[in-house]
């Protein structure tokens, strides 16, 4: 068996794999979303008609569709920030040569990454209870008003970054660290032989050099935050006042609950694009900061 | 500021932020062990007054726990099982095996990381309904048979094999099957280890796909039924504690125990990617 012979063997089950239930699903996706595929046609595809852009058209000027949207760009606009924020602290901490049992830190750090989104979710939607919840009974152990959480469309979806930060930041710490014991000791001496002070050595050399790094967790994080769907689906069906409806969320619901195959197909793409646009647009802001 | 005031500032932070992140799942550990009702009380109690295992049992003998948790079980291992030997050996051809159009294709291939997983739901809810998958535990496992991730994974790190390893053994005469399965598997061994974990963890902590193919509930994963039982049980807080509990468990500890290889995956998956 020649080696070309013997390497179309290796990779022809995985290519087959991925054409059949992805590569083409993407594809018919695609030519679905310009149909108005629904309960009837999935009775009988002859009540299948092509509709043009129509469901796109239809999708935009639905106002849950949009409110969805603003909720996601919420979700993503602050949470995103946020969870790199709360990694790069604890990257820095868990980097600090005067730290102890490091191994012991990072495991109990990064622990809620590999835990099931449905079931932790649960977790957290009991500490934010309103009555019984300990995140409450924190706030007025310390003076403060008790806060709605689940129930005050104000407080839904800050709940949920929340939540999303706990779940997610140990993803990115650990490729911090990673990016941090990159960057040359010698630059951290010479900084400190000039007398520069602890921030000014990480607003120059630290946060300069983390910057691709940085860049690469941004957009992995945007992503996947995009996807928001799993949070509202157990803590808040969407809900209070449909402040926490994502895109997903909308697309389940016109998918699997009214069987608007091509709508949701429709939504499916539309978010493909948002996603596409905020990653060319985060490239491209990071590429105007270099120096030319 | 002294070091030794830096060192106990630092410590500090960290013991902080370990307690802040590791409360909530040792406070569902604790209530899955109180009474009905008794979590339900302000302040909230830390501590079971009498811990007891009614809720792991009432989560078997009623909810049928036992029958989900099966349910993932076998998917995963399945899944796991099987899609290493898909990704393995195209891994290892993209590699070290030269053909025509290897880089265009794989070049391809990364493309369609960059495509959300949901944009393909749709159609394939049709295709399995279709193929007759819906409801099966082949509807979850089928379409992660293969996966470009895996892949890129097992390229990466075959990247390393000497190409004069592979040479001399096929002037020995060797096959490229026996090379691969002799002489190629064994030194793949760590990124085996890693992909392993990964599939698993992912298959087991999977929610949209099973949620849409497995709306029946006998073949329903462990986080599909509990997100279900906790619409039904909005109040019984102690008894989802325990449904979490017996979620989460397996896969921490399997986490705990292989953790080195799987945080080297994430690092050779996004850093080098």
């Amino acid at each position: 068996m020649s080696e070309q012979r013997a390497a179309w063997a290796f990779v022809t089950p995985a290519l087959i794999v991925i054409g059949v239930f992805f590569a083409l699903p993407v594809a018919a996706a695609l030519a679905l979303s310009l149909t108005d595929f629904d309960l009837y046609a999935l009775a009988d595809i002859k009540n299948l008609r092509f509709i043009g852009l129509r469901n796109y058209t239809d999708v935009l000027a639905t106002p849950l569709f949009w409110k969805s949207l603003l909720n996601t760009v919420y979700f993503v606009g602050v949470g995103v920030p946020a969870s790199i924020a709360a990694s790069l602290g604890a990257a820095l901490l868990l980097n600090s040569p005067l730290a102890r049992a490091k191994g012991l830190f990072r495991t109990a750090l990064f622990a809620p990454v590999v835990t099931t989104v449905v079931a932790v979710a649960l977790i957290w939607k009991y500490l934010f209870h309103t009555r019984y919840g300990l995140i409450n009974f924190a706030l007025t152990h310390v003076g403060l008003e008790p806060i709605d959480w689940l129930g005050d469309p104000h407080y839904s979806m800050p709940a949920i970054i929340i939540f999303a930060v706990w779940k997610n930041f140990g993803y990115n710490m650990i490729i911090l660290i990673a990016g941090l014991q990159g960057i040359p000791q010698e630059l951290y001496e010479a900084a400190r032989i000039d007398g520069a002070s602890a921030w000014r050595q990480f607003r120059h050399i630290t946060l300069p050099s983390l910057k691709p790094v940085l860049l690469l967790v941004a957009i992995i994080t945007m992503a996947g935050y995009f996807q928001l769907f799993a949070e509202p689906y157990v803590m808040t069906l969407g809900n209070p006042l449909q402040s926490t409806y994502s895109v997903l969320y909308f697309m389940y619901e016109e998918g699997f609950m009214w069987w608007s195959l091509g709508r949701a197909s429709a939504i499916a793409f539309l978010l493909f694009a948002l996603i596409l646009v905020v990653t060319r647009v985060l490239l491209r802001v990071a590429r105007r900061g270099e120096p030319a | 500021m002294s070091m030794r005031t830096q060192a106990l500032l630092i410590n500090g932070a960290l013991i902080v932020v370990a307690a802040i992140v590791a409360f909530p799942l040792l406070w569902m550990l604790s209530v899955s062990f109180m009474t009905q009702g008794e979590a339900s009380a302000f302040p909230p109690p830390l501590l079971p007054a009498q811990p007891t295992l009614d809720n792991y049992r009432l989560l078997f003998e009623r909810a049928g726990m036992g029958r989900y948790l099966g349910n993932s079980l076998a998917i995963a291992t399945a899944l796991t099982l099987l899609s290493l030997a898909f990704n393995l050996s195209a891994g290892y051809a993209f590699a070290k095996l030269k053909f025509a159009g290897r880089e265009r294709l794989f070049q391809t291939l990364l493309g369609a990381l960059l495509i959300p997983a949901q944009v393909a739901m749709i159609p394939l809810f049709l295709l399995m309904k279709w193929l007759h998958l819906v409801n099966t535990y082949g509807g979850v496992i089928v379409p992660g048979l293969a996966g470009v991730f895996g892949i890129f994974l097992v390229r990466q790190y075959a990247q390393s094999i000497p190409d004069e390893l592979l040479e001399a053994a096929r002037i020995d005469g060797a096959g490229e099957g026996r090379i691969f399965l002799r002489i190629v598997l064994p030194l793949l061994k760590p990124i085996v280890v890693t992909l392993a974990i990964f599939t698993f963890l992912a298959s087991w902590n999977d929610f949209m796909w099973p949620l849409i193919v497995l709306s029946d509930q006998a073949w329903q994963t462990a986080p599909v039924a509990l997100a279900g039982l906790s619409r039904e049980h909005v109040q019984d807080n102690e008894l989802m504690m325990a449904g979490s509990v017996v979620t989460i468990v397996p896969v921490l500890v399997l986490f705990l125990i292989l953790q080195r290889y799987y945080i080297q995956g994430l690092l050779v998956g996004s850093v080098k990617g």
